[in-house]
């Protein structure tokens, strides 16, 4: 008797007694749901237009975060530092392009799935050696983010928003916005939809599947930049981040992978889910469950619809 | 020239089914075999056993199994560093309980009860398929991870939170704890990785290494041809959960000593997923290959400068490591997407037919 009421009972009892508390652990969800979903971004921008399952997107948020730092610890002023590292963005992209995508061309998934974890590899030795190991902060101020809080009253308690927060969902629902409407809307955008939808049916009618990969590439090196600056500026900027990285796999997964509003929708679902779940039904079983709990809570999507929600229907044909 | 199959006759069906029906085959693997049982432990020391030669086949025996799921099966998984800890965990708990039971025994135990967690976390493979299944495994990482660290009864509630291996002995000769000498060490975990890989070997020849290839490559026409997917899956993962558990169970052992759960972390199950894909999906050998390139080429990397007489910071080798070790991985794959195994079978080829390749 005292399980049940302890798991189907109480949790909820606590969060109509403290409405506040709820709205609060709400928000953390969904501000931690939004950059979820800005790195699930990057994946699906890279698994539409090339097929390849980009493993190295955690690690390229982390380079791009680093790259910022590191430059502006040398001397960069900070915006100079983050054009330099927009720039080089371009140049990893231009690069995996050409010594890494090129020569795999046509080869199953999981080979160029390994050949990402081989990029990033290449991009840990990397970073570590020009930048150093050590965590370092990230410029918040120097990029003129606001800092400290607000707090709302709501439902008879408060609320407290961090101002870095509401910027980080605001940049968020931002870029994809803007992704959306690029995708949708321009000419490279339709040449992108092209590409993802038939190979070979795209370069018959023109279209250079090179010069595509790289401006994906690019793309989501800049959305791996912004994810980089908003997870770096909550915590340090340092390889640990990488794990955040992994929490977006089952975003992406719950989300559908060839999705954008699916990484949205799955962000929002895994961040609000993981937090409630942690912070009402956490202590029953000693906490820290927020490692695993999006990985079960994407599975039992999967479990009803295999190709997540937003994906495209699976079919198959002998 | 000297590899050459002329003249060898099979007169019998079972002959001509061996595992190696070529007889200079046999004869090079009695040389492996002779150099591994005997050269090494009389010539190796301590460096050499303990850092290169025990890791190096625990690491291969684990990437068997995972190529068994994901090479053989096509069941791509992330959980394998999970299922290892499932093993060292299921035999440190059952080595503790029944002290006097020889280790050997709590070792293949460990392995059953890996694979029965394995058949549990297969489960879903039966509905969800590719990337997506590879997330799903991540659940079981995870959560085993998250088991490991939080639940002091696996580790008889140590302070340290760590597996502290207790000294067991086998035929008078401690083969566990901080007295077991390593040349006892290696003999031990070789007979067993000998032993695992002659059996592996065989069940992915026979039928059921068949209907797991028929699974891999379209798992619905497999389905049409008769095969029960559900046994053939649920099959898999516990078979390669077994492999996985055993060599858990022998790291922590007969290697490490002592272990956390950080050791079984998601890292350990990637080291595992490249070895697979560097060495050959798909092949037994493979998993040697693999562990050679994953295992014993950092090692080489790391002591190269200081062979050279070149003096870097022990930090910036360690940079380089990760940096060459992506790149080879990159160019690895670039030159051969099947693996060293498929290398490895080219250029038995090419030598067959040396010098007339026409």
């Amino acid at each position: 008797m005292d399980i049940p009421h302890a798991v189907f009972v109480d949790p909820f009892a606590q969060m109509i007694a403290a409405p506040d508390l709820l709205a609060q652990t709400i928000w953390e969800g969904f501000v931690g749901g939004a950059l979820y979903s800005l790195i699930a971004l990057g994946f699906v921008l890279i698994y539409k237009a090339s097929g390849v399952f980009n493993f190295a997107q955690g690690i390229m948020m982390v380079f791009a975060a680093l790259t910022l730092v590191g430059l502006h610890e040398k001397g960069v002023p900070a915006f100079v530092a983050l054009a330099l590292t927009v720039g080089v963005m371009y140049a990893l992209a231009v690069g995996i392009e050409r010594f890494v995508l090129r020569p795999l061309v046509n080869q199953p998934d999981i080979i160029l799935l390994m050949a990402t974890f081989g990029v990033t590899y290449v991009l840990i030795g990397f970073g570590e050696l020009s930048f150093g190991g050590d965590p370092k902060s990230m410029i918040t101020q120097e990029l003129y983010l606001p800092s400290g809080s607000i707090n709302l009253d709501v439902l008879g308690g408060r609320v407290q928003l961090q101002k870095l927060d509401i910027v980080a969902a605001a940049i968020a629902i931002l870029m994809v916005a803007g992704l959306a409407l690029f995708f949708q809307k321009t000419r490279i955008g339709r040449a992108l939809r092209a590409v993802a939808d038939d190979h070979q049916a795209a370069l018959s009618v023109g279209i250079s599947l090179n010069q595509i990969w790289v401006i994906v590439w690019f793309t989501a090196g800049v959305v791996a930049l912004a994810t980089g600056i908003f997870w770096g500026a909550r915590s340090d900027v340092s390889f640990a981040l990488q794990v955040v990285a992994l929490k977006a796999l089952p975003v992406l997964i719950l989300g559908g992978l060839t999705s954008v509003p699916g990484a949205i929708v799955g962000g929002l679902i895994i961040g609000v889910g993981e937090k409630l779940g942690e912070f009402y039904w956490g202590p029953l079983i000693g906490g820290g469950i927020e490692s695993w709990l999006a990985y079960l809570i994407a599975l039992a999507f999967l479990l009803f619809r295999p190709q997540g929600l937003f994906g495209e229907r699976i079919i198959e044909r002998i | 020239m000297f590899y050459r199959e002329a003249g060898q006759f099979k007169t019998t069906y079972a002959a001509d089914m061996a595992i190696f029906p070529i007889r200079q085959d046999r004869y090079g693997l009695a040389v492996i075999l002779f150099m591994a049982f005997v050269v090494i432990p009389a010539l190796g020391n301590q460096f050499l056993l303990n850092t290169m030669m025990v890791p190096f086949l625990i690491l291969s025996l684990g990437a068997m199994g995972l190529n068994i799921l994901t090479g053989y099966t096509g069941l791509l998984s992330l959980g394998s560093g999970a299922f290892m800890g499932v093993g060292a965990y299921a035999c440190y708990k059952l080595d503790t309980y029944f002290p006097q039971v020889n280790i050997l025994v709590w070792i293949v135990a460990a392995g059953f009860v890996s694979a029965a967690v394995g058949v549990v976390f297969g489960l879903p493979s039966l509905r969800i398929k590719g990337f997506y299944l590879a997330v799903a495994t991540l659940a079981a990482q995870f959560f085993l991870d998250w088991c490991f660290a939080r639940i002091p009864w696996l580790v008889n509630d140590n302070i340290s939170g760590a597996i502290e291996v207790p000294t067991r002995t086998l035929f008078g000769l401690p083969v566990t704890g901080p007295t077991a000498t390593p040349a006892t060490r290696y003999l031990v975990v070789l007979s067993i990785v000998a032993v695992m890989t002659w059996i592996a070997s065989n069940i992915v020849r026979g039928r059921i290494g068949r209907m797991w290839m028929a699974v891999r490559d379209m798992d619905i026409a497999a389905e049409l041809i008769g095969i029960r997917l559900l046994r053939a899956k649920l099959l898999a993962f516990a078979v390669s959960s077994f492999y996985i558990g055993v060599a858990g169970a022998l790291m922590v052992f007969l290697w490490l000593g002592a272990a956390e759960a950080e050791a079984f972390n998601i890292n350990q199950s990637f080291q595992l997923l490249f070895m697979i894909i560097i060495g050959g999906l798909g092949s037994i050998v493979g998993a040697f290959f693999g562990a050679t390139v994953l295992h014993l080429l950092p090692i080489a990397l790391r002591a190269l400068p200081s062979t050279l007489g070149v003096s870097i910071e022990a930090a910036r080798i360690e940079q380089l490591t990760f940096m060459i070790t992506g790149i080879l991985i990159i160019v690895f794959l670039i030159a051969e997407p099947h693996g060293l195994a498929r290398l490895w079978a080219t250029a038995k080829q090419k030598l067959r037919v040396w010098p007339f390749p026409y």
